[in-house]
C-alpha cells in the first residue's frame, strides 16, 4: 500500500453543460451512513435554479427538434458512458449509503437498463399516444402529443441514482428540458452521473442537475413562471399540497409518480390536435 | 331596388318555460330556496326563475350521485351504461329543435347556430361516448381502467348545453355519476336535458343538476364528496379551482381561456380565408374560448385581405337571434357587454384603430356590433386579454418566424389558425404553435372525436376522443 | 393590344396575370355556400325574389328535336309567362341553338317580344370541338340571324391541357365577331373543370379576354351550377371588377329546377358581389322546367294554396 494522497473531486453543479459551483458560493457536508465526512456538494441557490431554466429553455427547441431517432440514440449513449463507469457509480453509492455492494450493483445495474428502456421509447411514444381522429367532416385531423417545454424535478432521496434516471428520462425522452434537483443526502451519484452526461453527445442545457435543499428549491420552482410542469415524486407528501397552490399562478402540470412506464412520458406531454380540410 | 330579407322568425311555440325551476337531484326536480330570473339578452325578458343551489342542494346532489355511483351506475356494465348514453343521444335529436330554440332564448346567440351546430353537435357527443363505455380496456389507458367516482362539472354561458354534453357523456360513458352546475345565465337547456335523462329512464342519481351562481360551484369544487372537478371558464377562476383543489386528492380538468393567432400566409385561399376570420371571431358573438381573436396578416397581403373582410363585415346580420337570418345574435349578459365596451376603450385609449360596419342594434338587450382594431401591437392590451367578444385585433408580420413568435408570445395557449395553400408551411406551423388545437384553413370546428383542450395557461387535460377519455378513468401512473 | 391593361395578349403576361391569383380552398368555398344556402327568404322577399328571377331566366331548348313549333312556343311563353296574368314579367332571353334563332326572331317580333333577345349557343356547343373558322362562321351565323347574345364554349381540352393562350385568343376572337351586336357569354362547363381553382381561373381569363358574361354550363354535363360553383364566379367577377372597375355578369345554367333553387342563386348574387348583380343585365338563369316553378311558387303566394301543374302551361 503506498501513502499517496487521493486526488479527491470537487462537486459542482451541471448547468447548460457546464460544471459551474453554486453562484450562492454555499456548500453543505455529506457524510456516510456512519457520520464521516465525504463532500462538500454545492447548496444550489434560487439564482441558480434561474440560470438552470434559462439553459433549459434555450435548450428546449433544439432537443423537441431533434429527430426521436436521435434522442434515441443519445439516451442510448447515456446508458453506454453509465455502463463504463458502473464500478465507480457503485462505490459512490456504498460510500456514501452504506448500502453493500450487490444492492448499489443492482440499482446501478437498473438504472442503466431504464435508460435504455426510455431510449427505445422516443420514438415510439408518439404514435402510441396520438391518433387520427374520424370527425364527421371533410377534414383530416390528427392529435399528436409533444414536448411541454421545461419541466422541473425533485428527484426521490432514495434510490440516489435510479431515482435520478426515472425523473430524467422520461422527461427528456419526448423533448422537454429538464432542471431537476438530485438526493439532498446522496448526491454524488448525481453529479458523477453529470459528468457521464457530459461524454454522451447530449446538448447542452436539455439536463440541468442541481444539489440542495428541497424545501428551499422546490418552492421556488412551483413559483418560476417559465417552468411548464413539474415532477414531484421526490418531495415528501405533506408538503405536495403548497407546492400545487404554488404552481397555480402559471397552471404547472405537477404529478408525482409510483413507477416507470409510459404515462409516465405522456404526463409530460401535451396533445396538440391539427384540422385540415381534405378537397381537390 | 335591393334584396331585403323579410323577418324569418323560428316560432317559440315548441317551448314550455316554467315560471320557476327547482334542482334535478336524485332522478326528480326538487324545489330551490333563493331564486333568481334567467332572462333573454336579446330582449330583456325574463323567461324564468333559477334556484340558487346553497349547500344543501349541493350536499343532497353529491349524495344522489354517491348512491346511485356505489349502488348502480358503477356496478352496472359498460354495455348496458352505453345504452343509456345511446337513448340520451336519441332523444336529444328528436327535441332537437325543442333544445336550439331553447338555447337561443336563454343565450342569445343565433337560432342558425343553436339548431346547426350546438345542439347536433351536443347529440353527437353523446353517440360518441355511447360507444366507449363498453370498451374502455381499448383506450390505451391500461387494461382495466377505473372510473372516478363522482365529478363535479362546472359549465359556461357560451355553449350551454354542448359544455354540458362534453362534460355528462365522458364521465357517464366511464362510469362515474357527476353533479353538474350549468352558468348561472344560461341554465334552461340543462333543465330541459334533465327531462330528457327521465325519458331515457337513466338511474336516479346518474345526473344531478344544482343551479346557481359561482356560490354554487364554490360548494361544489370544495365539497368531500367529490372525486372530480371539471370546469370550463375563465382562466382566473380556473387558477382559483387548481389551489382550492391542491390540499385534496381530487382531479381536476380545465379548459380555460384564449387569446388565438388566426395567422394568414401571403398564399393563402383569400375568400375561405375572410370566411374563416369572420367565423373565428365572429362565432357566436366571440364568446368561444379558443375564437381566432387575433389576427395576423403577412404584410404583403394584409391591405386585400383587410378589405375583404370589412367588406364582408357589411354583410353580417346582426340582430334577433330567433331570425334564422342572424349572423350575430346578442352579447349574453350585462356584464359581459361591459367588459367589452371597457376593453374596447382600453383599445381606443391605446391608439388603435377601431371599425365597424354600420349596422343598427335593437334597443332592448345586449348588442355589440363586430369589431375591428387594426394598428395593433404585440403590447396592446387588446391583443394579450381575453375579450369574449365580437372584437378582432389586427396585427402584422413580415416572415413566418415572426409570425409564430408572434402567436406564441402568450400564456394562453388554446387555440390557433394557419392559413396557407402551401402544406409543407402549414405542417412546420402547425408544429411550431404551442396551442392544444390548430385549425389549419378552416376554424371553429368541433367533433367528438377530436380532442380539444389548451396547452399553458389554458387548461388542464383534453375533452373529446380518445384522450378525452383519461380525464374521467384512472388508470394512468400519475396522480 | 391591351386587356383593361391586365394582359397584354402575350402567353407570358396571361400565365403571370393567372398565376397572381389565390387559391380557393374547396371546403371552405362549399361551407359558405352551404351556409348562404340557410337563408330564409320568406313573404315580401321571396315575392320580389321570384319576380326577379323570372326576368333573368334564359328559356332554353336545346335539343336535337327542336322544330320551328316548339321554338315559337317557347318564345310565346318568354313574353308572357303567365297568359292569366299579366304582371307576370317576360323572361331575360330566349336561348336556341344558331339554326333556330332567326325562327325565335321573327316570332318574338311578331307577338310583341320585341324587348326579348335571343341568345344563341356557339363555337360548336356543347363539346367546342371544331376548328376556329367553324366557331367563327357559327357565331356570325347567330348574329347575322339576329341574336344579340352569343353563348360561347371554351374549348376544355386546351385549358386542361395548361394551353390557356389557345383558349384565350378564342374568346377574343369570338368577341371581336360579337363586336357590338350581340353580347358575348362564356360557357366555362365547370363540370368538365372539375376544380374551383380551375373555374376561378377560367373566370379571371374569360374577363380578361372580353366576357360581357361567364356562364357555367351548356346544361350536358353535370355537375353543373351547383352553388359553390356560382359563388366561386361570383367572387371572381367581384374581384374583377375592383381591378378593372367592369362589371361581368353571371349566369349560372343546369340544375337550377326549382324556385328554392332559384333564391339560392339570388342570395349568393346579394351576399357576394351586392345588389347592383341583381338585374338580368349582369346575372342570368339559364333554365327551361325552372320557370314553371317560379310561376306555380307566385300562383301560391297570391291565392294561399299550393298550385298544380295543370295551371301553368307545359311550353
Amino acid at each position: 500500500m503506498s501513502n499517496r494522497i487521493d486526488v479527491k473531486k470537487t462537486y459542482k453543479l451541471y448547468i447548460n453543460g457546464a460544471f459551474p459551483r453554486s453562484e450562492s458560493g454555499r456548500t453543505y457536508e455529506v457524510k456516510n451512513a456512519k457520520g464521516v465526512f465525504i463532500a462538500n456538494p454545492c447548496l444550489a441557490s434560487r439564482k441558480d435554479l434561474r440560470d438552470a431554466v434559462v439553459a433549459a429553455r434555450a435548450a428546449h427547441a433544439g432537443w423537441n427538434k431533434a429527430t426521436a431517432y436521435n434522442r434515441g440514440q443519445i439516451l442510448y449513449r447515456i446508458a453506454e458512458m453509465l455502463e463504463g463507469r458502473r464500478g465507480q457509480f457503485i462505490e459512490e453509492i456504498v460510500n456514501v449509503t452504506g448500502a453493500t455492494k450487490a444492492k448499489a450493483d443492482k440499482e446501478v445495474t437498473e438504472a442503466i437498463d431504464r435508460l435504455v428502456w426510455y431510449a427505445g421509447w422516443t420514438d415510439k411514444i408518439e404514435s402510441l399516444a396520438g391518433s387520427t381522429n374520424p370527425v364527421a367532416g371533410p377534414f383530416y385531423n390528427f392529435t399528436i402529443p409533444e414536448s411541454m417545454g421545461v419541466v422541473a424535478a425533485i428527484a426521490p432521496e432514495t434510490p440516489s441514482l435510479l431515482g435520478l434516471i426515472d425523473a430524467i428520462a422520461p422527461i427528456i425522452t419526448s423533448g422537454n428540458t429538464v432542471v431537476v434537483l438530485a438526493s439532498t443526502k446522496a448526491p454524488l451519484s448525481a453529479m458523477t452521473f453529470a459528468e457521464v452526461l457530459a461524454t454522451s453527445d447530449l446538448p447542452a442545457g436539455v439536463i440541468n442537475i442541481l444539489t440542495g435543499k428541497k424545501d428551499e428549491i422546490a418552492p421556488w420552482m412551483a413559483s418560476h413562471m417559465d417552468i411548464d410542469a413539474l415532477d414531484i415524486s421526490g418531495l415528501p407528501g405533506k408538503k405536495h399540497a403548497e407546492i400545487k397552490v404554488a404552481g397555480a399562478e402559471n397552471l404547472k402540470r405537477i404529478y408525482s409518480f409510483k413507477s416507470a412506464d409510459p404515462g409516465r412520458i405522456t404526463a409530460f406531454m401535451e396533445a396538440k390536435t391539427v384540422w385540415h380540410p381534405i378537397g381537390l | 331596388m335591393t334584396f331585403e330579407y323579410a323577418p324569418a322568425p323560428e316560432s317559440r311555440a315548441i317551448v314550455t318555460i316554467k315560471p320557476k325551476y327547482g334542482h334535478f337531484i336524485g332522478g326528480k326536480f326538487v324545489a330551490g330556496g333563493k331564486h333568481f330570473p334567467t332572462i333573454n339578452p336579446a330582449t330583456e325578458e325574463v323567461l324564468s326563475h333559477i334556484a340558487l343551489g346553497g349547500k344543501a342542494d349541493v350536499d343532497a346532489a353529491v349524495k344522489a350521485a354517491r348512491k346511485a355511483y356505489s349502488t348502480t351506475w358503477s356496478k352496472m356494465s359498460g354495455k348496458e351504461r352505453g345504452k343509456y348514453l345511446y337513448r340520451i343521444a336519441r332523444i336529444m335529436q328528436e327535441r332537437a329543435r325543442e333544445f336550439a330554440v331553447l338555447e337561443t332564448l336563454d343565450n342569445g346567440k343565433p337560432i342558425r347556430e343553436s339548431r346547426d351546430t350546438d345542439i347536433p353537435l351536443a347529440a353527437a357527443h353523446f353517440f360518441y361516448h355511447a360507444g366507449w363505455a363498453d370498451k374502455l380496456e381499448y383506450a390505451g389507458l391500461g387494461t382495466s381502467p377505473k372510473p372516478l367516482g363522482v365529478a363535479g362539472q362546472i359549465i359556461p354561458w357560451n355553449f350551454p348545453l354542448l359544455m354540458l354534453a362534453w362534460k355528462v357523456a365522458p364521465a357517464l360513458a366511464a362510469g362515474n355519476t357527476v353533479v353538474l352546475k350549468p352558468a348561472e345565465s344560461t341554465p334552461l337547456t340543462a333543465l330541459l336535458f334533465a327531462e330528457v335523462c327521465q325519458q331515457a329512464e337513466l338511474p336516479a342519481g346518474v345526473v344531478n343538476i344544482v343551479t346557481g351562481d359561482g356560490s354554487t360551484g364554490a360548494l361544489i369544487v370544495n365539497h368531500p364528496g367529490i372525486d372530480k372537478i371539471a370546469f370550463t371558464g375563465s382562466t382566473e377562476v380556473g387558477k382559483i379551482i387548481a389551489r382550492a383543489v391542491a390540499p385534496t386528492n381530487k382531479s381536476v380538468t380545465l379548459e380555460l381561456g384564449g387569446k388565438a393567432a388566426n395567422i394568414v400566409f401571403d398564399d393563402a385561399p383569400i375568400d375561405e380565408t375572410v370566411e374563416g376570420i369572420v367565423n373565428g371571431i365572429f362565432f357566436n358573438q366571440g364568446h368561444v374560448c379558443c375564437a381566432g381573436s387575433r389576427l395576423l396578416l403577412q404584410e404583403s397581403v394584409a391591405e386585400e385581405v383587410l378589405h375583404k373582410l370589412k367588406n364582408r363585415m357589411e354583410k353580417i346580420r346582426v340582430g334577433d337571434p330567433m331570425d334564422k337570418n342572424t349572423d350575430v345574435g346578442a352579447i349574453n349578459s350585462k356584464e359581459q357587454l361591459a367588459k367589452i365596451i371597457e376593453l374596447a376603450a382600453v383599445g381606443d385609449a391605446e391608439g388603435a384603430e377601431r371599425w365597424s360596419p354600420a349596422c343598427t342594434l335593437p334597443n332592448k338587450g345586449f348588442w355589440f356590433a363586430p369589431t375591428i382594431f387594426t394598428g395593433v401591437t404585440q403590447a396592446h392590451r387588446i391583443a394579450r386579454e381575453e375579450i369574449f367578444g365580437p372584437v378582432l385585433s389586427v396585427l402584422t408580420f413580415r416572415t413566418p418566424q415572426e409570425a409564430i413568435e408572434k402567436a406564441n408570445n402568450t400564456p394562453f395557449g388554446l387555440s390557433a389558425g394557419i392559413w396557407s395553400e402551401k402544406g409543407s408551411r402549414t405542417l412546420w406551423a402547425s408544429q411550431q404553435l404551442r396551442a392544444g388545437v390548430i385549425w389549419a384553413n378552416t376554424f371553429n370546428k368541433f367533433d367528438p372525436t377530436s380532442p380539444f383542450g389548451g396547452y399553458k395557461e389554458s387548461g388542464w387535460g383534453r375533452e373529446g376522443g380518445r384522450h378525452g377519455l383519461a380525464a374521467y378513468l384512472k388508470g394512468v401512473s400519475h396522480e | 393590344m391591351s386587356f383593361y391593361g391586365l394582359v397584354d395578349g402575350t402567353d407570358a403576361s396571361l400565365k403571370s396575370y393567372l398565376g397572381n391569383l389565390s387559391g380557393v380552398d374547396q371546403v371552405g368555398a362549399e361551407a359558405r355556400a352551404a351556409m348562404l344556402a340557410t337563408r330564409s327568404i320568406k313573404t315580401t322577399s321571396k315575392r320580389w325574389a321570384i319576380d326577379t328571377a323570372i326576368t333573368m331566366v334564359d328559356l332554353t331548348t336545346l335539343e336535337g328535336a327542336d322544330t320551328p313549333g316548339k321554338v315559337t312556343a317557347l318564345c310565346t311563353k318568354a313574353v308572357r309567362p303567365d297568359p292569366t296574368d299579366s304582371s307576370v314579367p317576360s323572361v331575360g332571353a330566349v336561348c336556341v341553338y344558331n339554326d333556330m334563332v332567326s325562327v325565335a326572331r321573327k316570332h318574338l317580333d311578331l307577338i310583341g317580344g320585341q324587348h326579348v333577345p335571343v341568345a344563341a349557343v356557339s363555337t360548336a356547343f356543347p363539346s367546342g370541338r371544331a376548328s376556329m373558322p367553324v366557331k367563327i362562321q357559327d357565331t356570325q351565323d347567330a348574329i347575322d340571324a339576329g341574336a344579340a347574345e352569343i353563348d360561347m364554349v371554351i374549348d376544355r381540352g386546351a385549358f386542361l391541357a395548361g394551353r390557356y393562350i389557345d383558349v384565350f385568343n378564342e374568346i377574343v376572337q369570338i368577341r371581336q365577331v360579337c363586336g357590338d351586336k350581340a353580347h358575348l357569354k362564356v360557357i366555362f362547363e365547370t363540370g368538365e373543370l372539375v376544380t374551383y381553382d380551375n373555374v376561378r381561373k377560367a373566370s379571371f381569363l374569360a374577363m380578361a379576354a372580353g366576357a360581357d358574361f361567364i356562364k357555367t354550363s351548356t346544361g350536358k354535363v353535370a355537375p353543373a351550377a351547383t352553388p359553390p360553383v356560382v359563388l366561386v364566379m361570383l367572387e371572381a367577377v367581384r374581384d374583377f371588377y375592383e381591378m378593372a372597375q367592369v362589371r361581368i355578369g353571371v349566369k349560372p345554367a343546369g340544375g337550377i329546377r326549382n324556385t328554392k333553387d332559384a333564391i339560392k342563386q339570388l342570395v349568393l348574387v346579394n351576399e357576394t358581389v351586392g345588389p347592383d348583380w341583381l338585374s338580368p343585365k349582369l346575372f342570368r338563369i339559364g333554365a327551361s322546367a325552372l320557370l314553371n316553378d317560379l310561376l306555380m311558387q307566385r300562383m301560391k303566394m297570391d291565392d294561399g294554396y299550393y298550385s298544380s301543374p295543370q295551371y301553368v302551361t307545359m311550353d
